[in-house]
């Protein structure tokens, strides 16, 4: 009878040690997500790329060489291009009526609007950042209304004579010795991480 | 403590009775003010007054259910708000970077600003916010702009400069651009409406017009003669809109009251526009339609009863549109701005271009500035009648592009509309007051032109 006992005992153990590993078995590894950094860096490439395609094979060139049509601030009320930073920001805006999970935005430290001032101490790091360091980005975490955000920085570049033009002639600019290649502000994209504090 | 207990026991069998009674006898009449005093916390707004017993509009899910509260909003008010170039979307506080701001002031939602059955802390425009509120974000702004240095923070969307959503005519490149106007354009005109060509062309209307013979209502029609005959005088035989066109039911069958969907078949603009508005909303929430009695505003105790309609202004048959645009809104209503209408200058360019002595186009009536011409929205832009008044009339500043400067300066049409004494008389006599604005705009242009205005300069340009 003990026997009995002992070999049910042990066939139970054994049951369960080898379910154990079957699940074990069983287990799938974690799968990895996308790290933030480089999430933020393919969202940037995207939309540098973007950006970029728009200010040279529309703008600059239907408005600046062809002479078709112009590109204005008030497009809406002139048969005229939207300019560059408006596309950008109207993208971001549909983005943010989507809750797609990250916002991006883009700021300077010589805004034509100073509401695109940079406000958070990581934008005010970052924008100095990749104004100081051409050719590299700024990484940082912060945490923002109880929520914490990888943040990243891009440099925003003149990539044509009509963003420098544009921004130093226009009335309300800070700054007004821009010229082709200067960083004139950033791209802050932000995907929030971890719990909501 | 045995009264605490009878109170709360015949509070609570009124209530239950208020949810039992609708449910058990649906037919039952229950007293609308019983009603109103029962479920309503407190009075609503202007703007939903009319539909507030049609709680499920606004309030779709649980009360604590702010994503379902906003969706509501946005249903109604979310076209309005994209035609304004709204200058504060959602996205604007969205977005963490303002994570501080919103801490102060959480405009993610319409009803921290715009909270209901709030009357005690709620002012013009349905605002229940302290009316400083614009401080929050632009505590700088003198900074950027000396102008308006020591400027109230109360007098940013009070004193005519500036709105939270709409601010259309109210940048300052515009007010520069229209700085110079003469408060009247040489010959004013409203737009010419395009209703007949977009009806050619959506197939509603033909090219050949209809006449007596043509008339297909049906030969045993009680007085068949005489509708025929008005329909035959009317802008829908000339159409080619013949009486089946109307008076026809799902089954073809003659239908001899059609209801509002019949015109809507046509004027589907119209109809969405008049169901958004003041005199369309409850009709569109399957209230009884909208009384004068029901008003707040003053109306004629003669039309109290009237259910507002298409036919309330569009009489049956004749749909004459200059009737609608004046007498049918006469009729009912009756607030100070209406009553001096007779006699005042916009009448009197209404009366010289229906006697013929002033050209079409050139009079101004009830309906071109409230119910105004303009152009239609996504797809071929025609200039039809915009239906829904709420797009024109709070604030007042929203009239100003559509209908103000197709005859008048933009710098006399701010100061007319911010003038309520102006608006109350119908306009008789020159504004009284001046809008800052446009003046403080020509000197910060002047000074970032170079030319810096002396003292002596200013107060010229002020002038």
């Amino acid at each position: 009878m003990i026997t009995r006992y002992k070999l049910l005992a042990t066939l139970t153990c054994a049951a369960t040690a080898l379910s154990w590993l079957g699940c074990q078995g069983e287990t799938q590894p974690a799968k990895a997500g996308i790290e933030p950094q480089k999430m933020a860096d393919a969202l940037h490439a995207v939309m540098e790329a973007d950006r970029t395609v728009y200010t040279r094979n529309v703008v600059n060139r239907l408005a600046k060489e062809q002479k078709v049509i112009s590109a204005s601030e008030h497009w809406k009320e002139e048969p005229a291009l939207p300019l560059p930073a408006q596309m950008f920001r109207m993208g971001a805006e549909m983005v943010a009526d989507k809750d797609a999970g990250f916002t991006y935005s883009l700021l300077s430290l010589w805004p034509i609007n100073k509401q695109n001032t940079p406000r958070t101490d990581a934008e005010k790091s970052g924008l100095q950042f990749v104004a100081d360091n051409k050719g590299q980005n700024f990484y940082a975490e912060e945490t923002l209304g109880g929520q914490k955000y990888f943040t990243a920085i891009y440099a925003d570049t003149a990539v044509a004579p009509a963003c420098v033009s544009c921004h130093n002639d226009h009335k309300d600019t800070p700054r007004s010795d821009f010229a082709l290649g200067d960083v004139m502000g950033g791209v802050v994209v932000r995907i929030p991480v971890g719990e909501t504090l | 403590m045995k009264t605490k207990s009878l109170t709360w026991l015949a509070l609570s069998s009124v209530l239950a009775a208020m949810f039992a009674i609708p449910m058990f006898f649906p037919e039952a009449d229950i007293p609308k003010a019983l009603e109103r005093d029962v479920f309503l916390p407190g009075e609503t707004t202007d703007g939903h007054y009319q539909i507030e017993l049609a709680c499920e509009t606004c309030h779709t899910q649980d009360f604590s259910d702010m994503t379902s509260m906003q969706t509501a909003c946005v249903d109604c008010h979310g076209a309005e708000l994209a035609l304004a170039n709204d200058s504060h979307p959602r996205s604007k506080f969205t977005d963490p970077r303002n994570a501080d701001r919103v801490e102060i002031l959480d405009a993610r939602w319409c009803v921290t600003c715009h909270q209901e059955h709030r009357p005690e802390i709620t002012a013009s425009m349905g605002l229940s916010l302290q009316t400083d509120y614009c401080y929050q974000c632009h505590q700088g702004i003198a900074e950027d702009r000396p102008t308006h240095e020591g400027l109230a923070f109360d007098s940013c969307a009070s004193g005519g400069c500036h709105n939270f959503h709409d601010n259309r005519a109210l940048y300052e490149d515009f007010l520069v651009e229209h700085a110079s106007e003469p408060p009247h354009h040489g010959s004013p005109r409203t737009p010419e409406r395009d209703l007949l060509s977009f009806a050619l062309e959506q197939g509603f209307a033909s090219e050949t017009a209809l006449g007596l013979n043509d008339a297909d209502a049906p030969p045993d029609l009680p007085e068949r003669e005489r509708w025929v005959e008005e329909w035959a005088s009317t802008s829908h035989a000339e159409a080619g809109v013949n009486c089946m066109d109307c008076h026809t039911g799902e089954e073809s069958q003659w239908v001899q009251e059609p209801a509002a969907a019949a015109c809507a078949s046509c004027h589907e603009l119209e109809e969405a526009g008049f169901a958004a508005g003041r005199h369309g909303m409850r009709s569109a929430v399957d209230l009884p339609p909208m009384t004068p009695s029901l008003a707040r505003l003053p109306m004629h105790a003669e039309a109290s009863e009237l259910e507002v309609s298409c036919n309330s202004c569009h009489a049956a048959h004749a749909y004459e549109t200059a009737e609608a645009a004046v007498e049918a809104c006469l009729g009912c209503h009756a607030d100070e701005h209406t009553e001096a209408y007779a006699g005042s200058p916009h009448e009197a360019t209404w009366t010289a271009e229906l006697s013929g002595a002033a050209p079409a186009n050139s009079g101004v009536t009830c309906a071109t500035c409230h119910l105004p011409r303009v152009p239609t929205d996504g797809g071929p832009t025609r200039i039809l009648v915009a239906h829904n008044q709420n797009d024109f009339l709070r604030p007042n500043e929203k009239m100003i592009r559509p209908v103000c400067m197709n005859c008048h300066g933009l710098g006399f049409s701010m100061d007319a509309l911010a003038d309520e004494a102006l608006v109350a008389n119908n306009f008789r006599g020159k504004p009284s007051r001046e809008v800052e604005s446009i003046h403080f705009a020509t000197v910060l242009r002047w000074e970032l032109d170079g030319r810096v205005p002396t003292q002596d300069q200013k107060e010229t340009e002020r002038q």
